[in-house]
Formats: structure tokens, C-alpha cells, sequence
């Protein structure tokens, strides 16, 4: 039998025995940088390109080619440095991770060992905790090995000598959330500053997991790691059900069950991890210095460059929205964590001088429009509405020219077609209808066989009114003047 | 029972993916050991105060700006492939090796 374990905050407690189990946690994130060109050489960064057909001698590893670093590369890394508070060291230098396999052309890959270009650093948690990082370094991307077609594995060196940086935190994280979180975070981040695109359906952003459990009080255990974790909801699925796992092998107190230290996959289909191959013969890489390509040089100078090309991130924002523009927190994040859907709420709140309306016409219309098949926009730059034109909505509906119904009908005609706010208005006929006897006309109807509720409003309870201006509204194809509508609603009752 | 010198051999030849015979390994057990023997003489110098080295040449900084250039052709690439399925490279089923 085994026990039941229930969690008690970033702990797990036995029901069986009253053990209180701790969770130690590291993650590793690689990243691919936003250049056009590999780390080494001068072939195109490529995703869905026909095999093999992004490489050359450089990155195949043919003899006597050269490798020579790409300067945006290493802008774009010190960049994700800054933006995390890290150091990044005033020079540092490439080493060769030698080992064999079908996708590392040269038998090595070009990594950085002993002389990272960047250490420390962290990120803080909406929780409030924070986890720290404990180096960054630049290495190169390998190739693709496709096993499941035909007798053969298939090999594509597209992706060989594509740029990465991989991040490595300290054993910070005691939660599947607080993976969960971190990653997040890492990914708004590194979007911010341009560093990466990291889209994970595209491979640009991969995350592994080191865990163990131990104990309270006692020392850490044998670490596992976990690979093949596709996305963030994946990463906390696999934490958590490595956790248990974990837990119940040393519970089970047979030691044949025991945790070893391993790689193993996560399957998203089965909710498992398995095992990949043990690490009996630790892992030998025999790193030494590329000979190929001299030590690089962070000077104070460039440093300041890439702090100055630095964007207010997306924690600053946040805070900024709530504080300052009067946001919930809840729309701050929501217009945060897309940068570009940020700079497009500044500027619609810019120009029309109201934040909040500019917040609720994105996050309840703009933002619905995107992967809809109807606007065809995946981002909100390929939208057709610009911040001025939100602007213009905002600002019609704030003179009363409109009413915020018929607002909605505007904002989804300007998505589809792109066409101005005052345009549609006038073209629609939705300007607000302010003549008394067309008004009147209509409450009258909607007063048809209400009784009850005139009743209600003649002894007093107004809020009954409420339950009559929807039909009046509707009557008017959201044209009537709400505030005209419940003024002559109530008018007409109390002379009847 | 196999030396040390003839263990060090045989990881050696697996961490290069070589299979040697046990008589090979025996064979060249004393060589690799009065290589590494000669080498040890590098550790008698005195390094107190000498900076690592990273390059016999003393470069630094070299960069490349983010131009594309044209890479090979799929052809040229695949030219000296061992097999070639489609436009892949083929070659024996490799599952679970590192990443």
C-alpha cells in the first residue's frame, strides 16, 4: 500500500508515516537568440526550411573551417544578463563538450565551461520568492535526429550552430508552481528585450528539470532530472508527479526502488516519467578550450550600449499600470505579458488620455480578435486597428456619441475591416439617439403589460428600472441614450 | 586482471567510440603510460603568478557582424553523406543519446 501524500504549502506530508518532505529544485532553460545568422557562421537561423539546406563548412565541422562569433549574438545575451541583474564578466571564453552523436556534426559542440559570459542574477515571483540564477552562457544549437521514419535515424544540420544561451538557476525552486512561475516570467523577459522569441512550439525555448526530495532536516538526496517538457504546463505536471514518485519510492523503504541518479522523459500522453538511460559511467565531456576562437571581451562601453537598448520590463510595467494608470491587477497582467499588446495600451492610453477604457477595449475586444479566424491576426500588430484608432473609439464613446454597446458593434466592424471608428458610426447609423419622441416610443412599448414592475418603481424601488432599459436598448439597436431611457422610463411611470 | 594503465586504455578507446581487443590494450597500456609519464614533467614548472593562457596567439574579439551568407546547396551539403534518404542524412538508429 502505498501512502497518501498531501501537500501543506511547499511541503509534502506523508499520511502514512508524518514525514514532512522537502523539494529541491533546479532548472535549466535553453533559449534561442533573435539573430538571423548562426553563432559561428553566417547560414541563416532556420525553423521549417527544407533539410538541410541551412549550412556550410563552418557548421558541419568540415576541416579547416573557422568559427567566428556573431557580434548580436553576444549583444543580444548580454542583454538577457542585464535584465536579470546578473554579472556579466569582463571577458570570457568558448570551450569544446566533447561527445558522439548523429546530431553533433563536429563531435563536440562549442559551449562555455570554466569563463561563462555571465553568472548570478535572479528573478523575482509574483509570490514574492525569488529564484536566483546561477550562471548563463553561451553555447551552440545541435542538429535533428528523426528516429521514427523507417530502419535509420535521419539527421537535419538546419539547426546546428544556432545561437543559445542556457540559464541555470540555483536549487531555488520547492514547487511545480514556482517552476511554473519562474518560467513564465523568464519567458516575458527574454520577449522584453528582444533577446529571444522563445516560442516553445518552435523549439526556441526548452527547459529541463533537476529534483529531489528530502526529508525536513535532512541533507539533499540523489537528484533526477527530467527532459522532453514541452511546455510550462508540462514542466509543473512532470515536477509534480516526479515529487510523488519520488517520495513513495523512499517510503516504500525498499531500497531496490530508490531514486538513482538519471535521466528520465517525461511522456505527456501517460502523465509519467521514465527512464532514459542511467549515468553509470558519468558523463566524461573532456571540455577544453576552443582553440578556434580567441576569448571575447565585454567592454564597459558595449555593456552600457546594451543597458541603454534595454526596455522597462515587464515587473516595472505592472507595477506602473496599477500605480500610476489606475489598472487592476489583474488587466495589468494581461496587457504585460505580450510586450507588443503593451506598447499598444500605452499608446492607445496616450493618445486618448484614459487608460482604464483603453485597458477594457483591449482585454475584452482587441485581444479576442487575435487567433480568430475572422481578422486572421495572430499578434496584435497585424491587427488593422492601430492605438490612434482605439484612441478615436475611446474618444467617441467618452462625448456620448455613442454608447459602449453600440462601441462593441464599432470596435468588431474596425477589427474586421480596418475601417475608422467615426466611419462606421456614421455608415452603421449607431450614433446615440437623443430625440425625446423616438425615445419615448420606446420606453412606451417596453411598458407594455409591466405592471408589476411600475408598481415597483411607484413605491419607491428604482432598481426595478433596471430590468426595463435592456428592452428599450435592444428596441433601439443600442442606440438609445441609456441615461435619457431610465430618466423617461421613469418620468412616464410615476404620470401614469 | 587488467592494470590500471590497461583500464585507463580501455576508457580512453570508449570515450573515443574505439573497440580494442584486450591484447591491444595490454600492448599499449605502457605506452600511454610513459606518455602521460612525460607529460607529468609540465607539472614540475613553476606557475606561480602566470596567468591561463587561452590561445598561443594572444588574439581576442573576434567578431562577426549578423550578416546572412549563402549556405550550400542540399546536394553539395549531402555530397559525402555515408547514405542519404531523401534530403537527410541516414545513418544507424541512434535512440537516446544526449541532447
Amino acid at each position: 500500500m502505498s501512502a497518501t501524500i498531501e501537500r501543506d504549502g511547499d511541503v509534502w506530508v506523508s499520511s502514512r508515516t508524518g514525514t514532512r518532505w522537502h523539494v529541491v529544485c533546479g532548472l535549466e532553460v535553453h533559449a534561442q537568440l533573435r539573430t538571423r545568422t548562426k553563432l559561428f557562421c553566417g547560414c541563416e537561423t532556420s525553423f521549417g526550411d527544407p533539410p538541410n539546406s541551412r549550412t556550410c563548412p563552418v557548421c558541419t565541422g568540415q576541416p579547416g573551417s573557422l568559427p567566428v562569433l556573431n557580434e548580436e549574438a553576444l549583444a543580444l545575451a548580454v542583454r538577457a544578463a542585464l535584465a536579470i541583474g546578473a554579472d556579466v564578466a569582463p571577458w570570457s571564453k568558448f570551450d569544446r563538450k566533447n561527445y558522439f552523436y548523429c546530431d553533433i556534426p563536429k563531435n563536440y559542440q562549442i559551449s562555455q565551461f570554466d569563463r561563462p559570459y555571465c553568472t548570478g542574477g535572479g528573478i523575482d515571483l509574483p509570490s514574492g520568492r525569488r529564484i536566483r540564477l546561477h550562471r548563463i552562457h553561451l553555447e551552440e544549437d545541435a542538429g535533428k535526429a528523426i528516429h521514427d521514419r523507417g530502419t535509420t535515424t535521419l539527421v537535419d544540420l538546419n539547426r546546428a550552430g544556432t545561437p543559445l544561451i542556457e540559464s541555470v538557476t540555483e536549487a531555488d525552486v520547492t514547487s511545480p508552481e514556482d517552476a511554473f512561475d519562474y518560467l513564465t516570467a523568464l519567458k516575458e523577459i527574454l520577449i522584453y528585450v528582444g533577446a529571444s522569441n522563445a516560442d516553445m512550439e518552435k523549439g526556441e525555448l526548452r527547459c529541463d528539470v533537476n529534483v529531489s526530495v528530502h526529508p525536513a532536516g535532512e541533507g539533499w538526496r540523489t537528484k533526477v532530472e527530467v527532459k522532453n517538457l514541452n511546455s510550462f504546463r508540462n514542466v509543473a505536471a512532470a515536477l509534480e508527479h516526479e515529487i510523488l514518485r519520488q517520495i513513495q519510492a523512499y517510503e516504500s523503504g525498499d531500497e531496490s526502488r530508490y531514486p538513482v541518479q538519471e535521466t528520465r522523459l517525461w511522456d505527456a500522453d501517460k502523465l509519467v516519467t521514465r527512464s532514459m538511460r542511467s549515468k553509470e559511467a558519468a558523463d566524461d565531456y573532456r571540455y577544453f578550450t576552443e582553440p578556434d576562437l580567441p576569448p571575447v571581451t565585454v567592454s564597459p562601453s558595449f555593456l552600457e550600449r546594451q543597458r541603454g537598448m534595454l526596455p522597462e520590463l515587464p515587473a516595472a510595467r505592472r507595477t506602473r499600470y496599477v500605480r500610476e494608470l489606475g489598472l487592476s491587477a489583474y488587466d495589468a497582467d494581461v496587457l504585460v505579458a505580450d510586450r507588443a499588446v503593451a506598447d499598444f495600451f500605452e499608446a492607445a492610453a496616450r493618445i486618448s488620455g484614459r487608460p482604464k477604457e483603453a485597458a477594457n477595449w483591449i482585454s475584452n475586444e482587441v485581444l479576442r480578435a487575435l487567433g480568430d479566424a475572422q481578422t486572421g491576426a495572430s499578434t496584435i500588430d497585424d491587427l488593422p486597428v492601430k492605438p490612434h484608432d482605439l484612441a478615436e473609439l475611446i474618444e467617441l464613446v467618452a462625448k456620448g456619441t455613442i454608447h459602449t454597446a453600440a462601441g462593441r458593434t464599432v470596435i468588431r466592424e474596425m477589427l474586421e475591416s480596418g475601417t475608422a471608428a467615426a466611419e462606421v458610426v456614421e455608415r452603421l447609423g449607431l450614433e446615440q439617439v437623443e430625440d425625446e419622441s423616438q425615445l419615448e416610443d420606446w420606453c412606451r412599448a417596453a411598458l407594455e403589460g409591466k405592471d408589476a414592475i411600475v408598481a415597483d418603481v411607484k413605491d419607491g424601488k428604482e432598481k426595478a428600472l433596471g430590468a426595463l432599459i435592456g428592452p428599450v436598448m435592444q428596441a433601439s439597436g443600442g442606440k438609445a441614450n441609456p441615461q435619457k431611457v431610465r430618466e423617461i422610463l421613469k418620468r412616464l411611470i410615476l404620470e401614469s | 586482471m587488467a592494470s590500471s594503465d590497461e583500464e585507463l586504455v580501455r576508457r580512453t578507446a570508449e570515450l573515443a567510440r574505439l573497440s580494442i581487443t584486450p591484447a591491444e590494450a595490454a600492448h599499449l597500456a605502457p605506452q600511454f603510460a610513459r606518455i602521460l609519464e612525460h607529460f607529468k614533467t609540465l607539472s614540475d614548472v613553476d606557475l606561480e603568478g602566470v596567468e591561463p593562457t587561452t590561445g598561443a596567439f594572444g588574439l581576442r574579439d573576434v567578431l562577426r557582424a549578423d550578416e546572412p551568407r549563402a549556405s550550400l546547396t542540399q546536394d553539395e551539403a549531402l555530397a559525402n553523406a555515408p547514405e542519404r534518404i531523401e534530403d537527410f542524412y541516414s545513418v544507424p538508429k541512434t535512440i537516446g543519446g544526449d541532447a
